[in-house]
C-alpha cells in the first residue's frame, strides 16, 4: 500500500513538472523525510546513493553543509547563501504578507550523524558519476577505487556501461579491476592482476603489495610478483627520463637569465647588481598585461602572454637604455661604483614595485599552458617548462646569429674588443655601447616574463636569479658565450640529478650546497672559468 | 668687517638677534600649547598591529591587517573601551624575523600600546617572546602553530597541534580519507614545520604507521623550485594510500602548487592536506587542478552559518571601502581568529575596567563570544582557545568544501602527551604557566631554572 502511495506520489510530481514550472522539480517526498530520523537516516542514504536521482541534489547538499532544517516536524527547507529559506522546489518562505520569512521557533537543524557523512558523499558522488561533466565522471571513478568498498561495483558496472567517452570507461575499467583484487574468487583475482601487469598501470602498485602478503593461492602468487616487477622496471625508467627533463628544465632557466648578464657583464665588463630587477620588471609587465586583458578584454584573456612577451623585451630594453644613457656611461672603467650604483638601483626598484603592486601578485598560466605532455603514462612535461626550453633555445641562437652573423655583431665585437680602434674605423661606440647594454636588459625582461609562469612575481624575485646567474658567467668565463651555455647546463644537470641522489629531508639545499662546493673548487683549478676571455674587457680600455 | 662701539662685529650682532627671535619664538608657541583647551577628555587607546605587510609572507599576512583594522573600527563606532577610542599603530616588519623584535620593542616602549595584535610564523613569534616577557606586554597570536609554548604575554587564539594536525591525521586513516597508511611530510625548514612533523612521526607511529612509510622533506623560506620534489611526492604516491602533509609557509606555496599542477598530481591520485594554506593563499592561482586537494582549519569562508553569511557581508564592504579587488576579498581560518581577538581583547577590557595587561588577562580566563563558527571560548587556565576542526576540500570556485568536522570541540593543549607526557600549562590563580606533575605534584618550569 505504502509503495502504491509513493509511486502515486512520484508519478504526480513527474506529471507536474510538465506543467509551468518556475523552481526545481520536487525529489521524492518519503525518502527525503526518512532523513530526518536518526535511525532511518543511513538506509535513506544508501537508497539515495543507488537511485540516481538528480532533483535529490539540493536535499543532499543541504544535509552535507549543515543547511538543512525542519520546521514545524513536517516540512523540510534549506538556508541558502543569502539567509533566506527555500523549500526543496526552491520557492522561497514566505509569511502571510508575501515577504522572506525566517521562522525563531518550531525549525530544527537536521543533523548529519558523523557515520553517515561518507554516505552523503557516495550519494552526491553517484550523481556526478552518471552526470553531464566528463572531468568530475573521471575523478570520481579515480575516488572510487581507492575506497576498499565492493558495494560500489554494480553502479561501476552500470557506469562503464553507458560511458561513451573512452579515457573515462579506461579509467572506470580499471577502478572496476581494483575492486575486484578484493573478489574471493582466485580465478577474478588473476584477471585484475594479469591485467594490470599488462597495463603497467602504477596506480595498483600499493594493492598488489598489499596482496602479495596476504595471498595465499600459489598461481596467483606467481602473477602479483611478475606484474609487480614489470611495473617496477618501467617506474624506474620513467624516473630516469624525468630527472633528465628536470636537469634540461633548470638548464633553460638558467641559461635564459645568465645570457643578459653574459652579454653586458661578458661583453662588457659592466657589473649590473640590478639585473635581477631587470627580470623583475619583466615579471611585472606580464602581470600588468594580465590585469589589463582580464579587466578590459576579457574574451581574449588567454592571448595576453602572447602581448606580455614582446612587450616585456621591449619595455625593459628601453629601460635599459635609460639607465645605460643616464647613470652608466658614468661609471666606465669603474667596476666598484658600478657595482655599489647598480645595488642602489636594484634596492630601488624592488621598493618601487612593493609600494605600487604590494606582494600579493599572482600570474596565472593561459589555458593552453596549462598541465603538460603526457611522454609516458604517468610522466607528465609540463607544457610551461617545454615553453621555457624552446625560448631558451630560440634566444641563443637569435644571439648567437646577432653576434656572428650580422653587421650590428661585428661592430658590437669590434667595440668591445678595442674601443679606440674601432672609434677609428668610424664605428659609433657610445651607440653601440647602448645597445648592447639594452640587449642584455631586453634578455633579462624575456627572462621574467616566462618565469612568471612557473614561480612567484613579487619584488624580490631579482634576488633570487642574480646569484646564479652570476655564478654561470662567471664559470662558463667571462666573454664567451658558449661558456655560458656549457655552464648553465652543466649546472643544471648536476643540480638535478644530484637532489635525487643525495636523498634525505633536506636534498634540496644540500644539492644547491654541493653544486657551491663544486662551483668553487673548479674555479680553484681553473679561475678564469671554462673558457677564458682572449679579447680585452671594456674594463680594461682606456676612454 | 666694521666692528662696532662694543667690539662686536656686525655678523655677531645679527647672529645675537636671531638667537633673541628663536627663543622668542619657541617661548610663545609653548605658552599657546600650554594654554590651549584640551582637545579631548581622553585619550585615544593605542594598540599594536605586528603584520608583514611585504616580503614572503605578506601574501598571508597583509588581510589580517585589514580585519584588524575593521574590527577595531567596528569598536570605536560602538563607543570605544571604557569611553575612549582606539587607535592603531601599524608597523610592517616585512618578513624580517629580527625587525618583529625590533619593531615590537618600539610599540611597547615608545608608542606605548595597550596590547600587540601580530605575528604568523612561528619564528617571528619566538623572536618578540622576550621582548614581550621583558617589557611585560601583550601580545594577540592568531595562527596554528607547533605548541610547546605557554607564555604568560601572549593569548594564543591560533589551533594547537591537536585542534589542527592530529584530526587531520585522523581523518585521512579513516575510511572518509581513504584509509592512508603512507605520510609525505613536506614544509619550510623553521621550527613550526620541524616540530610538527617531529609530533605528528610520533602519533602515526603509534597508530601503527611503519618508519619506512613516513618521508620528511624541507625548504627554505621563498623556495622556487619544486620539480625533483614533486617527482618524489609522484612515485612517493605510487605505491598507493599515500597522502602529503604540506606545512610550506608563505609564498612558496605557489611554485608547490603550480609545479603539482603542472605534473599532473591530482587530488586522487594523491591528496594533499595543508596546515597553512587556505582561501587567502588559493586565490592567487588557477584553482581548477588543485580541486580536492584539502587543508584543516577552524573555519572556512564557505561555512553557512548566520554570523559567517553576515561577517562576511561585513567584510566585502569593507574591501570596497578599501579599493580591494574583489578577487582578493576572502576571508580565512587566522582572518577570523585576528578579528575574533581583538573583540576578545576589547570585551576583555571592559570587563577588568583598565588596560592594564595583568588584569585584561585574568578578565580573559574563560571569556566567551559568539563567531562565525559559534560560541567561541577562551580556555580558563591555558590563554588558549576552544574550537571546532573541520577538514576542507578545495572546491573549483576557490572555496572549501567541509567533508568531515570533529564530533565537538576541542579543547586546547599546547604541550602535546606524545612529546612531553603529563606536561600542561597553568595561568590561573596563582599558576605560573607550564608544569610537570612529579609524583602527583605540579613542578613548575619557571621554578627550575
Amino acid at each position: 500500500m505504502r509503495t502504491f502511495v509513493l509511486l502515486l506520489l512520484t508519478a504526480c510530481l513527474v506529471g507536474s513538472t510538465y506543467g509551468v514550472q518556475p523552481s526545481a522539480a520536487a525529489p521524492p517526498t518519503a525518502l527525503v523525510m526518512a532523513l530526518t530520523s536518526a535511525t532511518g537516516q543511513r538506509a535513506a542514504l544508501v537508497q539515495m546513493r543507488d537511485l540516481v536521482d538528480p532533483t535529490l541534489k539540493p536535499v543532499l547538499q543541504a544535509l552535507k553543509e549543515g543547511a538543512l532544517y525542519l520546521w514545524q516536524g513536517e516540512t523540510l527547507l534549506i538556508l541558502t547563501d543569502a539567509g533566506t529559506l527555500v523549500d526543496l522546489t526552491d520557492r522561497p518562505l514566505l509569511d502571510s504578507a508575501g515577504q522572506p520569512f525566517l521562522p525563531t521557533d518550531n525549525l530544527e537543524q537536521v543533523d548529519l550523524a558523523q557515520e553517515n557523512m561518507p554516505l552523503v558523499q557516495r550519494a552526491l558522488e553517484s550523481l556526478d558519476l552518471f552526470g553531464a561533466d566528463l572531468a568530475k565522471r573521471r575523478s570520481i571513478a579515480l575516488r572510487w577505487g581507492n575506497l576498499p568498498d565492493l558495494t560500489l561495483l554494480p553502479l561501476l558496472e552500470k557506469a562503464e556501461g553507458r560511458e561513451a567517452e573512452t579515457n573515462v570507461k579506461a579509467v572506470i575499467a580499471e577502478t572496476i579491476q581494483k575492486l575486484r583484487l578484493l573478489d574471493p574468487n582466485p580465478q577474478v583475482r588473476q584477471q585484475a592482476i594479469t591485467f594490470f601487469g599488462a597495463t603497467q598501470a602504477e596506480s595498483a602498485l600499493s594493492r598488489l603489495r598489499d596482496l602479495r602478503d596476504t595471498e595465499r593461492d600459489t598461481h596467483v602468487q606467481a602473477s602479483i610478483a611478475e606484474a609487480i616487477q614489470r611495473i617496477e622496471t618501467y617506474l624506474q625508467m620513467r624516473n630516469a627520463v624525468a630527472y633528465v627533463f628536470n636537469g634540461l628544465s633548470l638548464a633553460s632557466i638558467l641559461l635564459i637569465m645568465s645570457l643578459g648578464l653574459a652579454i653586458t657583464f661578458g661583453l662588457m665588463g659592466i657589473i649590473n647588481m640590478a639585473h635581477g630587477e631587470m627580470l623583475m620588471l619583466g615579471s611585472y609587465t606580464a602581470y600588468v598585461v594580465q590585469e589589463f586583458f582580464a579587466t578590459r578584454l576579457a574574451g581574449y584573456q588567454d592571448s595576453y602572454f602572447l602581448v606580455a612577451l614582446p612587450l616585456s623585451i621591449l619595455v625593459v630594453g628601453v629601460v635599459g637604455i635609460i639607465l645605460e644613457r643616464g647613470l652608466l656611461r658614468l661609471l666606465y672603467g669603474r667596476p666598484l661604483e658600478s657595482l655599489l650604483v647598480t645595488w642602489g638601483l636594484g634596492l630601488m626598484l624592488q621598493q618601487g614595485a612593493r609600494l605600487y603592486f604590494g606582494d600579493q601578485t599572482s600570474v596565472n598560466p593561459p589555458t593552453w599552458l596549462r598541465g603538460g605532455w603526457e611522454m609516458m603514462p604517468g610522466l607528465i612535461l609540463p607544457y610551461s617548462r617545454l615553453l621555457i626550453i624552446g625560448l631558451s633555445l630560440g634566444c641563443l641562437l637569435v644571439i648567437y646569429w646577432l653576434l656572428y652573423r650580422s653587421n650590428t655583431g661585428l661592430k658590437l665585437r669590434a667595440v668591445m674588443q678595442n674601443r679606440d680602434m674601432a672609434a677609428c674605423m668610424g664605428i659609433a661606440s657610445q651607440k653601440v655601447d647602448t645597445l648592447t647594454f639594452a640587449l642584455g636588459a631586453a634578455l633579462a625582461g624575456l627572462a621574467g616574463c616566462a618565469l612568471s609562469l612557473i614561480g612567484t612575481v613579487d619584488p624580490e624575485v631579482g634576488k633570487t636569479y642574480i646569484v646564479d646567474s652570476f655564478m654561470v658567467v662567471v664559470l662558463g668565463g667571462v666573454g664567451k658565450l658558449l661558456g655560458t651555455v656549457l655552464a648553465s647546463f652543466g649546472v643544471g644537470m648536476s643540480n638535478k640529478l644530484l637532489e635525487p641522489a643525495i636523498g634525505g629531508t633536506a636534498a634540496a639545499v644540500y644539492a644547491k650546497v654541493g653544486i657551491l662546493v663544486l662551483v668553487i673548487l673548479f674555479l680553484q683549478l681553473k679561475p678564469t672559468g671554462l673558457f677564458p676571455a682572449k679579447e680585452r674587457l671594456a674594463t680594461g680600455a682606456v676612454r | 668687517m666694521r666692528v662696532g662701539s662694543r667690539g662686536q662685529s656686525n655678523a655677531m650682532r645679527r647672529g645675537w638677534w636671531s638667537l633673541v627671535a628663536l627663543t622668542s619664538a619657541v617661548g610663545l608657541a609653548g605658552t599657546l600649547s600650554l594654554g590651549a583647551p584640551v582637545a579631548q577628555a581622553q585619550e585615544a587607546v593605542k594598540v599594536g598591529i605586528l603584520h608583514s605587510l611585504s616580503g614572503t609572507m605578506a601574501i598571508s599576512e597583509a588581510p589580517i591587517k585589514e580585519v584588524v583594522l575593521m574590527a577595531l573600527e567596528e569598536i570605536n563606532a560602538a563607543g570605544g573601551v571604557l569611553g575612549r577610542k582606539v587607535e592603531a599603530v601599524i608597523e610592517d616588519p616585512a618578513s624580517n624575523w629580527d625587525l618583529f623584535a625590533e619593531k615590537a620593542k618600539k610599540l611597547l616602549q615608545e608608542d606605548k600600546v595597550a596590547t600587540v595584535f601580530g605575528c604568523w610564523t612561528s619564528v617571528s613569534r619566538k623572536s618578540v617572546l622576550p621582548v614581550f616577557e621583558r617589557l611585560n606586554g601583550l601580545l594577540f597570536y592568531p595562527v596554528q602553530y607547533e605548541g610547546e609554548e605557554c607564555s604568560k604575554n601572549v593569548v594564543y587564539t591560533g589551533a594547537t597541534i591537536n585542534q589542527q594536525a592530529t584530526p587531520a591525521v585522523d581523518y585521512l586513516m579513516g575510511s572518509e580519507g581513504g584509509n592512508k597508511k603512507r605520510f609525505y611530510l613536506i614544509g619550510t625548514d623553521y621550527v613550526y614545520p620541524r616540530t610538527t612533523n617531529k609530533i605528528l612521526r610520533l602519533y602515526l607511529q603509534q597508530k601503527g604507521v611503519k618508519a619506512s612509510d613516513i618521508q620528511e622533506e624541507y625548504t627554505p623560506f621563498h623556495h622556487q623550485d619544486y620539480q625533483t620534489i614533486v617527482g618524489k611526492i609522484k612515485s612517493f604516491c605510487a605505491g598507493g594510500d599515500a597522502a602529503v602533509i604540506n606545512t610550506i609557509n608563505g609564498d612558496s606555496n605557489v611554485p608547490f602548487f603550480k609545479e603539482l599542477a603542472n605534473q599532473g598530481v591530482t587530488a586522487e591520485s594523491c591528496p594533499s592536506i595543508s596546515f597553512s594554506f587556505a582561501e587567502v593563499e588559493l586565490q592567487t592561482l588557477d584553482v581548477k587542478p588543485l580541486a580536492g586537494h584539502m587543508a584543516s582549519w577552524n573555519y572556512y569562508m564557505s561555512l553557512k552559518t548566520p554570523q559567517n553569511l553576515q561577517w562576511i557581508k561585513a567584510y566585502k564592504a569593507w574591501c570596497a571601502k578599501q579599493n580591494i579587488p574583489d578577487k582578493q576579498c576572502v576571508t580565512d581560518d587566522p582572518m577570523m581568529h585576528a578579528y575574533l581577538h581583538v573583540k576578545l581583547w576589547a570585551k576583555a577590557v571592559e570587563k577588568a575596567g583598565s588596560t592594564d595587561v595583568d588584569k585584561v588577562l585574568k578578565a580573559l580566563e574563560g571569556l566567551e563570544l559568539d563567531s562565525p563558527v559559534g560560541k567561541y571560548k577562551v580556555d580558563e587556565k591555558n590563554h588558549h582557545t576552544w574550537k571546532p576542526v573541520y577538514i576542507g576540500k578545495i572546491r573549483e570556485d576557490g572555496q572549501f568544501d567541509v567533508v568531515w568536522k570533529t564530533k565537538e570541540w576541542v579543547a586546547p593543549e599546547p604541550w602535546s602527551d606524545l612529546t612531553y607526557p603529563g606536561r600542561a600549562c597553568d595561568w590561573s590563580g596563582d599558576g605560573k604557566g607550564s608544569f610537570d606533575t612529579v609524583d602527583g605534584k605540579r613542578v613548575w618550569l619557571s621554578d627550575k631554572k
